[in-house]
């Protein structure tokens, strides 16, 4: 027992021989086991649960009836669903937007002249505050008697419109409103792409007589691919996120005109006229269908990379 | 450098881009300015009509004190505040060691794991809504800043260990391989080895899921209700009914809301940026 007292530096390394022979197996086991069951219980096996939820009539409280597939059946007819799912497709083709859009202010942008660093954290700035503020701040952008729109508008002899007031605009005006947030999210990714851009092949291709438009398109662009890739990704998954907007700004409004799967599913779950999970849910598992098609897209692109390494 | 440095363009083209930047930006902050002004002026202006004019008086800290001493602000503030930083805190511990566990060890299913918390990070809100207000309410955590919390340390685990692992993979793996010759046990290597090198990303991590903790409505609305729990965005809400048609204190008080992250991106930019490109971007 005496040794026992001499100083050890590595005081656990020489315990139980079960330990020591399993540690490559135990180690990364350990390590995993807190996060991946948080994972698991949050997010992994709520999924399936809202796929079992759809096939029920549920009011959130009582005794879940099994029905089936007739929440799917009613989708199939609901007006107000398929609005949604076109809003959606708007948000979704409109959203890219962001992607030219954030590549143009880059290249705007990508000077040194002086103060350039403070002006490119404040183009960026719409990211960082919240969708509900943003939301606010265009509401009243759009304001029909006192917004900044109108107003100028009206400065150059044109007529006063009500965006958000309009069945046929308001979703083209939450859109612009996402829009801006995002423009600034892709103009960050392509400032920092464009940092890493080769500064020796820019000079071959000059000397080239490559330049404008030609260059860009195939010398610069071919460069940027991470970032555009990246850009893609969170565009994607934002355009269909929406959600915050849409409630701050119209609440679904004018007449649902601009609910998409995300607003209609919330609606729909806890709507004040009684809980519909089941419907919800059954709403829900089509946005994630939709999603999975990107998801499943992004992990293949990962997985190549993963094997190219 | 692409495009072409403005200082080889003539004097004139310089001189009409350095002007340019400052208007591009009023323009493209246009909404935004308007608020912040709408913040600093009376009550009685509005009445007026005098939307757009020069304020007829500067009420700045009449309205921002309103908003601090006379309104819930200040408690949806701090409940903004007791969700946001566990959830920081929690979730990049977690993502510490999985994304050590998946970058490090080589074992069967390391890659499906991996794959696992990607794509959960990319699914669709309303997916998990149902199942996982159900599950805080028989914990007894709805309309708890508790319930909040343990969502978002869940699903914000995702994302961080995306970045985590990433992140692991880039660092010299021979110094690894040289502790654990040496005979260091694991979890030695970990935190005496890896965790000092990981400083950056943590940082990153950390300013990022605050801003997004901060900047989340969709969760506060579903699991909690009311100003005991609800943060500041779902706040913002409740706090314009109170004050509604008031444009000067709604304006105050979505400045305050959406201050917060604003200050922590300007402290520690470098990081938020390098977070942002996922570290794919360099």
């Amino acid at each position: 027992m005496t040794t026992a007292t001499l100083p050890d530096t590595h005081a656990d390394s020489g315990g139980p021989g079960f330990l020591r022979r399993h540690r490559m197996t135990l180690a990364p086991l350990l390590f995993l086991a807190p996060g991946v069951l948080f994972f698991l219980v949050y997010v992994i096996f709520p999924i399936f649960q809202s796929f079992q939820v759809s096939f029920y009539r549920w009011d959130g409280l009582g005794q879940p009836e099994f029905i089936g597939l007739q929440n799917y059946q009613e989708l199939a007819t609901d007006r107000a669903f398929e609005v949604s799912l076109w809003n959606n497709m708007k948000w979704l083709v409109l959203y890219l937007l962001a992607i030219p859009g954030g590549l143009f202010i880059a290249l705007f942008l990508n000077q040194t002249v002086a103060g350039i660093r403070i002006y490119k954290s404040l183009f960026f700035f719409p990211f960082v505050i919240s969708q509900v503020v943003v939301g606010l701040v265009f509401t009243w952008f759009y304001d029909p008697t006192f917004g900044l729109l109108n107003t100028l508008l009206e400065s150059i002899g044109l007529p006063a419109i009500n965006v958000l007031g309009d069945p046929t605009l308001a979703t083209y005006g939450i859109i612009a409103a996402g829009l801006w947030p995002q423009i600034a999210y892709c103009m960050i990714l392509y400032l920092t792409g464009l940092n890493a851009v080769d500064p020796e092949q820019i000079e071959a291709a000059r000397l080239d007589g490559a330049k404008g438009l030609r260059m860009l398109w195939h010398v610069i662009l071919p460069q940027l691919r991470p970032a555009t890739f990246i850009a893609f990704v969170v565009t994607i998954i934002g355009a269909l996120r929406s959600f915050d907007l849409i409630s701050i700004m119209t609440n679904g409004g004018p007449f649902g005109s601009t609910r998409v799967l995300s607003f209609y599913m919330f609606e729909k779950a806890l709507s004040e006229y009684g809980f519909r999970m089941g419907y919800g849910a059954a709403i829900a598992v089509v946005l994630f269908l939709i999603m999975l098609c990107f998801i499943a897209y992004f992990l293949w692109s990962m997985w190549r990379q993963e094997r190219g390494r | 450098m692409f495009p072409r440095p403005i200082q080889q363009a003539s004097r004139p083209a310089q001189i009409t881009y350095q002007s340019l930047i400052p208007v591009a930006l009023l323009m493209w902050l246009l909404p935004l300015v308007a608020v912040a002004i709408f913040s600093i002026k009376p009550d009685t202006d509005f009445t007026a009509g005098n939307y757009w004019g020069w304020p007829s008086s500067f009420q700045g800290l009449a309205n921002y004190g309103k908003v601090f001493f006379e309104s819930d602000m200040p408690r949806y503030l701090m409940n903004s505040v007791l969700i946001t930083v566990p959830t920081v805190i929690g979730a990049v511990a977690l993502s510490c060691m999985t994304g050590f566990a998946l970058g490090v060890y080589k074992f069967r299913g390391n890659l499906w794991l991996f794959f696992m918390f990607v794509a959960g990070n990319f699914v669709p809100f309303q997916i998990l809504m149902v199942p996982v207000r159900d599950l805080t309410l028989d914990l007894g955590l709805y309309n708890t800043k508790m319930g909040l919390v343990l969502f978002h340390v869940a699903f914000q685990t995702g994302f961080c260990t995306l970045f985590m692992r990433n992140f692991i993979r880039a660092l010299p793996f021979e110094l690894i391989e040289a502790a654990r010759v040496e005979g260091v046990a694991e979890w030695r290597i970990f935190w005496f080895v890896v965790l000092p090198l990981m400083k950056p990303a943590i940082a990153a991590l950390s300013v990022l899921i605050f801003t997004f903790i901060w900047n989340d409505y969709f969760w506060a609305v579903v699991l909690t209700q009311g100003a005991e729990s609800q943060p500041v965005t779902a706040g913002i809400t409740s706090f314009n009914a109170q004050y509604r048609a008031a444009y000067h204190l709604m304006s105050a008080g979505s400045i305050v809301a959406a201050l917060p992250p604003v200050a922590m991106f300007f402290l520690m930019q470098r990081h938020f940026i390098a977070g942002l490109t996922l570290g794919a971007v360099k």
